[in-house]
């Protein structure tokens, strides 16, 4: 019974984790331009994507890695540079509508590049999993789970220590103002769609040996990621973690508890309640009060 | 002025050259063979191998010297995977292109859309896509190819009564092909009687977990072994936390993941795992004597020769459609439609690589469950359990 119940939250701790590390992605150009970068999903497929083609071809697994994170960051500058730079002065949700259309756009590109077919990354560490008081854990999770803590951290610190962050802060709280004390705004702007364009890749790659990697992987997860920062409060990367791991652990416990088919239901209605009685998401508050 | 007069001289010039083409081909007018496909959107792994296969096919028939001492000719549109445009090519296949018989339809979506005009306009149609509603209750125009979901669920289940286990614990995807494949073996069950399912899990197919309903189905009270009907990454997932949950119930797939490219997905953790598949998927271990063999092998040496890359059970569906269609028309003795039909309909014994094909008025599939091969993976290949 309780091996069960440990079973069942180890999983929803995997599936959680991934969800927490892709909601990161969301919370970094959220605060620098309260923009919803809906192409987050691609710059996880491209992490995905990018090492195991890159290994496939020969190329070390760390080095491919190092490689795919660089290509994705130069994929987000291209993205703010030619699809959101050239906007600027629309409103939020013009800018929302392009990065819809960029992540269909570098969806199809890799479609054309890669193909259709599903890839495997192996494990970082041992493919064996890890067997606590009779429960499995897929000792991947863990680098999921760790990865997103460092983040965490380092997203942290830099939002909080750094002159830079403080730029990303002061230009999403009053971008005139901003302008005015001598940020380049647009440079901000850029800075924050290459760094979140690193996350989403590390993400992507931490993930791609659970989840497997498509060209389209980046819709589902990307969908799931931007839930899970919903529900934490955008914005915030303690926000984006609790959420993530909150949902992954709600569907786990429905599927187990309840019932396999109504584990979506179960995981969308909680977030209809937290909406409804948290309107700006579990951790959104402390923005408010920061404003 | 000067503009209506060239029109006219053109027309005129057009309408002349139309009858002496039509004079000069009269003896050896082609035989159109019509065909909309999935080649492009999500169900292009369908689609693509089985245009290639249809045009692949079409060439070499003809430089052997067609059928009936005429050219076929392939008249083809793809339908991207969408069951209305492909009804509006359907359509157009038969109104103005006039072909003479339709082998076509990826999905069973695209085939129930275009059934319909096809009874209407009678013009005898081979599907190549997989439910059972397709045939079953029968349509007087319509033939398919491949097996049903119900005969791999009954295959299934039998292998699993052979080997003494009753006791099934059901997961299955909620995608279409899931979806069907369960109700059909839930249906096949209780058809069968002597097993029961136990445990009937499902997971969408999005998750990237499945651990929860594998833990159930392991706590379910009595279960023997354990049954997965999904198509696309599922499966294998549902496959690696089969193996790191360690669970060692024996474990069967559906023919929805009979590729090389799943194995490579599951990778190890596919070991020992049992499917319903294609004798495409194993041509060298075949039996000598399985008439099968040669069929099999030929098809997947030319297509792999041709095409330079692996052969998939998809094409295979196509090659037997069009060699179907080729064997009425010869039997017909021509084009005429009602008699290529009927003539589809009396086909006994007709080797393919999905299976040998006995068509009846009251079986337009023409497969037995038994044309599904029970596979083995062993070392990371496929071994032929019977």
């Amino acid at each position: 019974m309780f091996s069960e119940f440990l079973q069942y939250l180890f999983t929803g701790i995997t599936i959680g984790a991934t969800y927490a590390l892709i909601a990161l992605g969301f919370t970094l150009i959220y605060n620098a331009s309260h923009v919803i970068n809906f192409a987050q999903g691609e710059f996880l497929m491209i992490g995905g994507m990018a090492t195991v083609s890159l290994t496939a071809m020969g190329v070390p697994m760390l080095l491919a890695i190092v490689l795919a994170v660089v290509l994705a960051g130069v994929l987000g500058i291209a993205l703010q540079r030619l699809a959101i730079a050239p906007a600027k002065n629309a409103d939020v949700v013009t800018l929302i509508i392009i990065t819809i259309g960029a992540s269909i756009f570098i969806r199809g590109l890799a479609q054309l590049v890669w193909g259709k077919e599903y890839h495997v990354m192996p494990n970082f560490s041992s493919e064996e999993p890890i067997q606590i008081f009779g429960a499995v854990l897929n000792s991947q999770s863990l680098w999921v789970l760790g990865v997103g803590a460092v983040l965490v951290a380092v997203l942290v610190y830099f939002f909080t220590r750094t002159l830079t962050g403080k730029a990303i802060l002061a230009t999403s709280m009053n971008k005139d103002a901003a302008r005015l004390v001598g940020i380049r705004t647009q440079v901000v702007l850029m800075l924050a769609f290459m760094v979140s364009a690193l996350l989403g890749s590390v993400a992507g790659i931490v993930v791609a040996p659970i989840t497997f990697t498509s060209y389209d992987i980046g819709i589902i997860l990307g969908l799931k990621g931007f839930v899970a920062a919903a529900i934490g409060g955008l914005g915030s990367g303690m926000g984006a973690v609790v959420g993530g791991l909150a949902l992954g652990v709600v569907e786990a416990m429905a599927a187990g508890y309840l019932s396999s088919d109504y584990k979506d239901a179960v995981a969308f209605s909680m977030i209809l309640v937290v909406l409804f009685f948290m309107p700006r998401g579990l951790f959104g508050a402390k923005v408010v009060e920061r404003v | 002025m000067f503009k209506k007069i060239t029109r006219r001289a053109s027309k005129v010039a057009a309408i002349a050259a139309a009858g002496l083409l039509a004079m000069n081909v009269q003896a050896a007018d082609p035989i159109r063979i019509g065909s909309f496909l999935s080649v492009t959107g999500p169900a292009s792994f369908l689609g693509d191998p089985e245009l290639k296969t249809l045009e692949m096919y079409v060439e070499k028939i003809n430089k052997e010297g067609g059928v009936l001492g005429r050219q076929l000719e392939l008249v083809h549109y793809d339908d991207a995977g969408n069951a209305s445009k492909a009804r509006n090519f359907a359509s157009r296949l038969i109104r103005s292109d006039r072909v003479d018989i339709i082998v076509g339809g990826s999905t069973t979506g695209a085939t129930m859309a275009a059934a319909p005009m096809v009874e209407q306009a009678g013009i005898p149609f081979i599907s190549l896509a997989g439910a059972v509603v397709i045939t079953d209750p029968v349509k007087k125009w319509v033939f398919k190819t491949p097996q049903t979901d119900r005969m791999a669920a009954e295959r299934v289940l039998t292998d699993m009564k052979e080997r003494g286990l009753t006791k099934v614990g059901l997961i299955s995807g909620t995608g279409g092909f899931g979806s069907s494949g369960r109700e059909q073996t839930l249906a096949a069950a209780s058809a069968m009687g002597g097993i029961e399912i136990v445990a009937d899990e499902t997971y969408g197919g999005s998750d990237t977990d499945m651990t929860a309903q594998l833990t159930n189905i392991r706590g379910t009270d009595g279960v023997q072994t354990i049954l997965n009907f999904g198509f696309g990454q599922g499966p294998a997932i549902v496959t690696r936390n089969y193996a790191q949950l360690g669970i060692e119930l024996p474990f069967y797939q559906s023919h929805g993941v009979a590729s090389d490219g799943f194995l490579e997905l599951a990778g190890n953790s596919a070991e020992g795992l049992r499917l319903p598949a294609s004798p495409l998927l194993v041509p060298e271990s075949l039996p000598a004597d399985d008439p099968q063999k040669p069929v099999v092998e030929a098809y997947k040496t030319e297509y792999e020769a041709r095409w330079n890359s692996k052969v998939s059970t998809f094409g295979a569906y196509a090659y037997d459609g069009l060699m179907l269609a080729v064997e009425a028309i010869e039997k017909a003795g021509s084009t005429d439609k009602a008699a290529v039909r009927d003539a589809l309909e009396s086909i006994q014994g007709h080797v393919g690589v999905t299976g040998t094909f006995n068509m009846s008025p009251e079986d337009h599939n023409g497969l037995e469950a038994e044309s599904f091969r029970i596979l083995e993976v062993q070392d990371g290949g496929w071994k032929l359990i019977n």
